[in-house]
């Protein structure tokens, strides 16, 4: 969207969100080489244009996670950083932690949020719950 | 068959064999009013001399086959699963393993009892070579009994294990979005793993963000416990959620500072109310969790 690339692209790219001041990036499946490299083209161009304080990365469908996606993220993260907004990793599935953990990648400079709505919480944006009370039935 | 009767050894199991099947009767009769099977079969005594007649003519076949020593020889099949019910039923009823032994070698008395009745008819020598395979074959008997006991035990105390593997480890919802682990018992890598599974399993399911793992029932922390215990908390943060650690015991505070591990990384409190009482106080309302990021 943001580099009007000439370029075809290989695989599908993945979207950088603009939700009114938070973006927000949703991660599904492999993560090609160039693909990453365009996640974070595109995630930097989004935090300069738009001046958000905030980047939300869901990986909540990834049931694999390897180091170089690690790295990917932190390197997401740093630079995020860099631009003056803050990420926030979110939803992480147990065999995705445990993996990590015993790989040594812990991501010591990353933040982390069980849900979206939490996430939106530490930047302040309340996201109403729906299901809460009704969880068992779902 | 081949050796015919002139091999003594071969005569004297045939003898035994013999006697068994003849005085079968009589045997099962006399083993029908011993402490073993009667015990066991409490109904009627009728019940108890079928099984004896089983085990007696299991035995002839074992006389028979001439494999008096050995274990595996087929008439001990039969037997190994008929004695394995009764002395198991005689171990629920709190006697040792050496009064089960001790039960099972009285059968062997009714059976010289009336080998020795027969001397007349057999020839003393006949009887005496009759006699030493009749001890022998009993013998092997209680070898036979005793590790069938044994076998029991050892499924007992794998079904058991697992069974704490299993239920050692509840993860209790404490408050919303607030889980807690008791951990009990010493913590190897087998069990840590169950806990860090289970435990993130609950993260998920409960959209915790704080997990309290208590330690109270922990007897001691070595570097290996230590380094379980930092795995789980790296992960559980890993996934959104927070981690203290609570249940320290003064003795074990002082180990963690002693053996140099470092849980600065982790927060700490030293009961399970101050960790509730923490988490509680950190909670400012529903979905309001702060998350802490490299501050």
């Amino acid at each position: 969207m943001t580099g009007d690339r000439e370029d075809p692209l290989p695989g599908p790219s993945i979207p950088v969100l603009d939700l009114g001041g938070l973006l927000f990036v949703s991660i599904q499946g492999e993560l090609p080489d160039d693909a990453a490299v365009q996640l974070q083209e595109d995630v930097t161009a989004a935090i300069t244009r738009t001046g958000s304080r905030g980047l939300i990365i869901d990986i909540s469908s990834l049931d694999m996670v390897d180091s170089f996606l690690a790295r990917v993220l932190a390197e997401v993260a740093a630079s995020s950083r860099l631009l003056a907004a803050r990420t926030v990793l979110v939803g992480m599935r147990p065999a995705v932690a445990i993996t990590l953990v015993e790989l040594g990648l812990t991501l010591p400079g990353m933040a982390t949020a069980r849900t979206v709505t939490d996430a939106a919480a530490t930047f302040g944006v309340t996201i109403s719950d729906t299901v809460r009370e009704e969880r068992n039935a779902t | 068959m081949t050796d015919g009767p002139s091999d003594p050894a071969r005569a004297g199991t045939e003898a035994v064999a013999g006697l068994l099947r003849r005085r079968g009767e009589q045997v099962a009769q006399r083993w029908a009013d011993l402490p073993l099977f009667q015990a066991v079969f409490t109904v009627t005594r009728d019940e108890a001399v079928e099984a004896c007649h089983a085990v007696v003519d299991s035995l002839a076949s074992v006389a028979e086959s001439g494999r008096l020593e050995d274990l595996e020889a087929p008439g001990f099949q039969p037997i190994r699963q008929q004695l394995a019910a009764m002395t198991s039923s005689r171990a629920r009823s709190g006697l040792s393993m050496s009064q089960v032994d001790r039960e099972v070698g009285a059968l062997r008395d009714a059976a010289l009892d009336l080998l020795e009745a027969e001397t007349d008819e057999l020839g003393v020598e006949d009887t005496c070579e009759a006699r030493i395979h009749l001890v022998t074959l009993f013998a092997t008997l209680r070898v036979a009994v005793i590790e069938t006991m044994l076998q029991e035990n050892q499924e007992i105390i794998l079904r058991q294990r697992q069974q704490l593997l299993e239920m050692a480890t509840p993860v209790i919802k404490l408050w919303d979005r607030l889980v807690a682990v008791p951990l009990i018992g010493m913590l190897d890598s087998a069990r840590s793993q169950i806990v860090m599974e289970n435990l993130l399993e609950a993260i998920v399911e409960h959209k915790a963000t704080i997990a309290i793992l208590d330690i109270t029932g922990v007897p001691t922390v070595d570097s290996l416990v230590a380094q379980h215990l930092m795995k789980t908390v790296a992960s559980a943060r890993l996934m959104g959620a927070e981690c203290v650690i609570s249940g320290i015991r003064p003795a074990i505070a002082q180990t963690i500072v002693q053996l140099g591990l470092d849980l600065s990384t982790v927060t700490t409190r030293a009961t399970l109310a101050d960790a509730l009482q923490w988490a509680l106080g950190r909670d400012d309302g529903r979905g309001q969790q702060a998350v802490r990021g490299q501050s």
